[in-house]
């Protein structure tokens, strides 16, 4: 019982990263738009994460708690961003 | 075809029949019916597939949410659309006005159509950046274009939007 039980905490404890992944299709204007209105960030960074999509095919745009890293994910997958939670080992 | 804001609309006007025949498709263009690729690519998992429970709870409560969203930004473009119908003679130009309320669900339902239309015909990167392919000589070649048409609208839209 006790054993489940931490097992439980550490899940809840568990960070979790947000990623937003390479697309061809989404406009680079659009997904910087899109990351000032879901995260709030400044244009410049938007614009940076939004080149590190690009570039390198991946961009970790948050980590924390997993309920809001799936809220996140949620509002990135509406605006049909490719975007996907993992756990932080 | 001329674009410019006036206000609180968007106004695309001097459409050819071709290009408001395009616009006309928006809508259809955003079902994925009979496509198993551009389904997956519009209610994409959330995590690794080893993430069962996530992945599970994820199709059960979080899928239908996304689907009423996607189908509510097709319905206000359906709607604006509706202008352009019986508007004015065939094969005349016309004039179609969005709403500057309801530009979000624009850039949502074009981005839907040109995901689904992408994923059906299997666009590669390469193909995806050739703006300038002409002159249209296949069904594919079509969907490109219509692909980088929906695109240069997105555009647009953004564009006035962030002004």
């Amino acid at each position: 019982m006790i054993e489940q039980e931490t097992r439980q905490q550490e899940e809840v404890d568990t960070p979790w990263q947000v990623v937003v992944h390479n697309d061809p299709i989404n406009l680079m204007t659009y997904v910087t738009m899109v990351f000032q209105k879901v995260f709030g960030f400044s244009r410049e960074k938007a614009e940076k994460h939004m080149l590190e999509v690009h570039q390198q095919g991946r961009s970790i745009v948050w980590s924390g708690l997993r309920e809001r890293a799936e809220l996140y994910v949620q509002q990135l997958q509406g605006y049909l961003l490719l975007a996907t939670l993992e756990r932080i080992n | 075809m001329d674009i410019r804001r006036e206000g609180d609309t968007l106004e695309i006007s001097e459409l050819d029949p071709f290009l408001a025949e395009l616009l006309r498709q928006i809508p259809d263009s955003t079902k994925p019916e009979g496509a198993e690729a551009a389904h997956a690519r519009l209610f994409c998992l959330p995590a690794d597939p080893a993430e069962k429970e996530l992945c599970a709870e994820w199709k059960l409560y979080v899928e239908p949410e996304l689907r009423r969203l996607f189908h509510s930004a097709t319905e206000t473009v359906l709607t604006d659309l509706q202008a352009l119908n019986g508007q004015s003679k065939p094969f005349a130009n016309c004039t179609l006005r969005i709403p500057t309320k309801n530009a979000e669900a624009w850039l949502n339902a074009l981005n839907q159509a040109r995901l689904v239309i992408a994923s059906k015909y299997g666009f590669s990167e390469g193909e995806l950046g050739d703006h300038y392919r002409s002159p249209i000589g296949s069904r594919r070649d079509l969907s490109l274009f219509q692909i980088n048409f929906y695109g240069f609208l997105q555009e647009f839209i953004l564009h006035e939007m962030q002004k």
